[in-house]
């Protein structure tokens, strides 16, 4: 127990820096499970594309010693457009492909998960077979200064950058749901999608967009993944991806907000549990976490809200 | 309050924002046919979820020979002896209309992994009983000639008899009918009165949801009305054909009915 | 007319011919039946001993040790796994915890403690269908697509236990699993790592014991309701059916055969560590059952077969096995989601889906909702 005092802030600090991770994850499983009752398994992939994309743009740009002001700007502009691209373009072409002949037979829920799974890895096998399958480091990208010390813990520059590109990211996702037509159509889609036909939404572009955003999502989440540990694999989706969708269900699956405060606390919750118990515990902790909601709070503690309530 | 099998009394729905029952006092006798009827969205199939425990109501007690079924998960408010079937058609598509009506008749059996896997006793003598009971019940229906016919490839009427059989499998004290009569033709209809009698005759209480008026009215030993959510009359087909509030509420109805 | 329909059709007159055919069988009598069972035995415990099929089976490897090890297992694996997709209907990514609860039950009480083969058995099914029993009361209450997610993380802590603790040996694993006792002056068998025969008919004789209780589940009361409620759960819940309870048995059922495989696995290999129990080997084990024909006893061993054997014909396409495991699974969904074999009900099933994604969203079932059940 004194370990959870002594490493308080420090724990604090990088359970919202994880936590913001999962979170921009998290999104494109709330997204697209609003959308389609479909728990896209494949998502966790989609992220680890984005991963390799960021790799793929720090060797092409050369980078061989840290970034910092606006060269450093630059860089996670164009990187985490790179990867929001690859990965979204990724994410739309599983849809075609792996969901959407399944979507128009009327598959069972059974079956579009199995083929999900297949996707899944399918991709993790691609990458690793045509990439590599050994760790990839990078460089890196930004100097991890300390900014400010708290207590125990250090806010480190590149812990702020990753907290603050996610929040950004969300924010800009929120106004869109919120705020356009497209953003209407998706919960129309999501409340009845035969209502939202008579209604004149083309759900197969809606659903591709759905695709496209939380792709884009996972890609510059997985831009900021890189960033802060400067090494990916093929199978640095898995672990994550069952996190990021416990983060949607602990915020309330189809719940935009719920993803994002299910994300932080999610990693604020390992953090914590680790300095109590140790850090090899940590994917336990977090798994433990995802029966109990299930067990005690299924629809999270925001409710299920893309569209209505429950499924 | 013994002679009654079934009664809710105070009994209130809601879902959200919406009350789907208000109030309900209903009292079903042991030996009748009795209907309940009322506009679409008046909350009938909202009874019969409560009752046979796929909702729990808000308020109010339901109690079935003085076994009180609140919070009852629905497959032990089954074995109390009481059976329904569905507005809309929900048998076992892909299984056999005979293994349908067996699955029914399990619902009074024990024997599970351990019995079926030594061959113990009770299991034979249960599987055996299975298979001549939902015999019985086919021919009882008459439609024994299905019995190997998938229940997805049966003629619709045959499908909505198929439900009463299932559900009789279950060996119930009480049968409630959701619809039954929707969708089939007139000489369907005057064979499924004919078949719901034969099912009170054999001792089982018959509560039953029907819009057509003329089978209501013909079948019915006693009738209540529902409208919104609120129980607007009671009593003998007679009586409640006559009341001003019913009429009104029917003719309010009888314009958008096709 | 959608694709998938198209591509079926070709297979027309070979469906028409294995309907025949599977019509007289049914139409035989029981002795023949019998005969015919025992038939395949024979063929089964013969399988390593035909000359000259090892070479056409297995060039370059032993087929006797693939037969037992992946082939038997996978089959074992996948029987299992069927009992809880193909049966009861739920989807189960972390099958490979109770394979690895056996395998470690084996290897501690074996291995550490010394304790005899056909001691360890029970305890390790008796510790399997104990974690079925545990995993599932909390969890069987979800929807199925969380009940997946749920298993895949109960498979991962599995693993990461073992991996953390220093009584379960760590990363290292364990060591020294001693082999079943052999029959004095018996060569089929008498265990022992240059002969994996023995292995093999022991493998066989689980195989035939699991296929007959799995047989006379599926004749009963308790298949009849795994069938009820995979097909609506709602309903036969309303018919009396106590869905938790079945689906609760359908776990523990599964588990029990995962755990027996894992303790004849472990006594194989005598050494194991948590990385021979990743997902990778759960998905490889749905992919059996999927492909061969969930709820179908043959379809199934089918489909292990091919999942096992395959890869091991091609041993230098061995990195492509995943992937093409990964888009089979999407390909066999696609067009033949009722697998290369599957039984006439499930097929049907399957063909026609009638919920899931394919209404989208917004769909709450027709009078019941979730609602209390
Ligand atoms: N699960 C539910 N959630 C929300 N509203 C419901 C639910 N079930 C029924 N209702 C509502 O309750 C009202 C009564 O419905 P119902 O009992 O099906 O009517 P009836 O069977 O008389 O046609 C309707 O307005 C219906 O929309
Ligand atoms: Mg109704």
């Amino acid at each position: 127990m004194s370990n959870f005092v002594n490493q308080f802030w420090a724990s604090t600090i990088d359970g919202l820096t994880q936590g913001a991770i999962y979170a921009l994850v998290a999104l494109g499983y709330t997204l697209v499970y609003g959308v389609l009752r479909l728990i896209n398994f494949a998502h966790s992939e989609i992220f680890m594309i984005g991963t390799f994309a960021t790799v793929g743009v720090i060797s092409a740009a050369g980078i061989t010693s840290p970034l910092a002001g606006v060269g450093l700007l630059l860089f996670v502009l164009g990187a985490g457009a790179v990867a929001a691209v690859v990965s979204g373009g990724s994410a739309v072409v599983l849809e075609r492909v792996a969901y959407r002949p399944l979507r128009r037979r009327g598959a069972t829920q059974l079956a579009a998960l199995i083929s999900a799974i297949g996707a899944s890895l399918f991709l993790q096998q691609a990458v690793s077979i045509w990439v590599t399958s050994d760790a990839r480091t990078t460089e890196r990208v930004m100097e991890k200064v300390n900014l400010l010390t708290i207590g125990t813990g250090d806010l480190r520059a590149d812990k702020l950058l990753v907290f603050v590109g996610a929040m950004a990211m969300m924010i800009l996702l929120d106004r869109l749901v919120s705020g356009t037509r497209f953003g209407r159509a998706i919960r129309a889609t999501a409340q009845n999608a035969d209502t939202a036909t008579l209604m004149g939404v083309n759900i197969d572009r809606v659903i591709m967009i759905t695709f496209l955003i939380g792709g884009a999502m996972a890609g510059v989440g997985g831009m900021l993944y890189v960033i802060f540990f400067e090494v990916t694999n093929f199978t640095v989706g898995f672990v994550l991806g069952i996190k990021a969708f416990t983060s949607a269900v602990l915020g309330g699956i189809g719940n935009l907000r719920g993803a994002l405060l299910g994300g932080l606390l999610l990693g604020l919750i390992e953090e914590y549990g680790a300095s109590v118990v140790g850090a090899q515990w940590k994917d336990v902790i977090a798994f433990s976490v995802l029966v109990a909601v299930l067990m005690f709070r299924p629809t999270g503690l925001l409710g299920e809200a893309l569209g209505k309530a429950r499924a | 309050m013994t002679e009654h099998l079934l009664s809710l009394s105070g009994v209130t729905m809601q879902f959200g924002g919406l009350t789907a029952v208000k109030d309900l006092d209903l009292h079903v006798t042991p030996g009748e046919i009795f209907a309940l009827i009322g506009p679409n969205g008046a909350g009938k199939t909202t009874v019969f979820n409560m009752v046979t425990g796929v909702y729990t109501p808000t308020t109010g007690d339901i109690t079935f020979e003085g076994h009180r079924l609140n919070g009852l998960r629905p497959h032990k408010v089954t074995k109390l002896g009481l059976a329904r079937t569905f507005q809309n058609i929900r048998l076992f598509d892909n299984m056999s209309a005979l293994d349908n009506v067996i699955v029914g008749v399990h619902a009074q059996h024990r024997s599970s992994v351990v019995g079926a896997v030594l061959g113990l006793p009770r299991f034979r003598r249960e599987e055996r009983e299975g298979h001549e009971r939902a015999m019985e019940l086919l021919e009882f229906t008459g439609i024994a000639d299905r019995s190997a016919s998938a229940a997805r490839n049966l003629p619709y009427g045959d499908q909505r008899r198929l439900e009463i059989a299932r559900a009789l499998g279950t060996s119930p004290r009480l049968l409630l009918l959701d619809e039954p009569a929707a969708g089939m033709n007139p000489s369907e209809k005057s064979a499924l009165v004919a078949l719901i009698r034969k099912v009170r005759d054999t001792g089982v209480t018959v509560l039953l949801i029907e819009h057509d008026m003329g089978l209501v009215m013909g079948v019915s030993d006693r009738i209540a009305v529902l409208d919104f959510g609120l129980k607007i009359a009671d009593g003998q087909p007679a009586e409640v054909q006559r009341d001003p509030a019913v009429i009104k509420a029917y003719l309010g109805e009888a314009a958008d009915a096709s | 007319m959608s694709a998938a329909k198209r591509l079926r059709l070709p297979s027309a007159p070979w469906t028409r011919a294995y309907e025949a055919a599977s019509a007289r069988w049914a139409a035989l009598p029981g002795w023949a039946r019998w005969v015919g069972y025992a038939l395949i035995l024979v063929a089964a415990l013969a399988l390593p001993s035909i000359p000259g099929l090892g070479d056409i089976m297995a060039p370059g490897s032993s087929w006797e040790r693939i037969l037992f090890y992946p082939i038997a297992i996978y089959v074992l694996l996948a029987l299992g796994l069927n009992v809880v997709v193909g049966y009861a209907g739920l989807l189960d990514l972390g099958f490979v915890a109770f394979f690895a609860i056996g395998a470690y039950t084996n290897a501690i009480l074996g291995g550490t403690y010394g304790w005899g083969f056909w001691t360890v058995l029970p305890i390790g099914i008796a510790l399997a269908m104990l974690a079925g029993l545990l995993l599932g009361s909390p969890t069987l209450r979800l929807r199925g697509d969380y009940l997946a997610i749920v298993t895949l993380g109960f498979g991962e802590i599995i693993r990461v236990t073992a991996n953390n603790t220093e009584f379960l040996g760590g990363p290292r694993g364990i060591n020294q699993i001693p082999r079943p006792p052999s029959v004095e002056g018996v060569d089929a068998l008498t265990f022992s790592i240059t002969d994996s025969k023995p292995y093999y008919y022991l493998a066989v004789a689980f195989i035939t014991v699991f296929i007959v209780i799995l047989k006379r589940l599926e004749r009963s009361r308790v298949g009849r309701s795994w069938t009820a409620l995979r097909e609506d759960e709602d309903a036969a819940e309303l018919m009396g059916v106590p869905t938790l309870k079945f689906k609760l048995w359908a776990f523990t059922v599964g588990a029990a055969v995962g755990g027996a495989t894992g303790v004849l696995y472990a006594s194989f290999q005598t050494a194991i560590r948590p990385t021979d129990f990743t997902f990778i080997v759960s998905a490889t084990i749905l992919a059996a059952v999927v492909l061969g024909g969930a709820g179908h006893i043959p379809g199934v061993i089918l489909g292990a077969f091919l999942v096992a054997w395959l890869p091991e014909l091609a041993r230098d396409l061995n990195k492509y096995r995943v992937l093409a495991f990964g888009a089979a699974l999407v390909l066999l969904m696609i067009f033949r989601p009722q697998g290369l074999w599957p039984s006439r009900l499930r097929e049907a099933e399957l063909k026609e889906g009638e919920g899931g994604i394919g209404r989208l969203g917004g769909e709450v079932g027709a009078v019941v909702t979730q609602e209390g059940l």
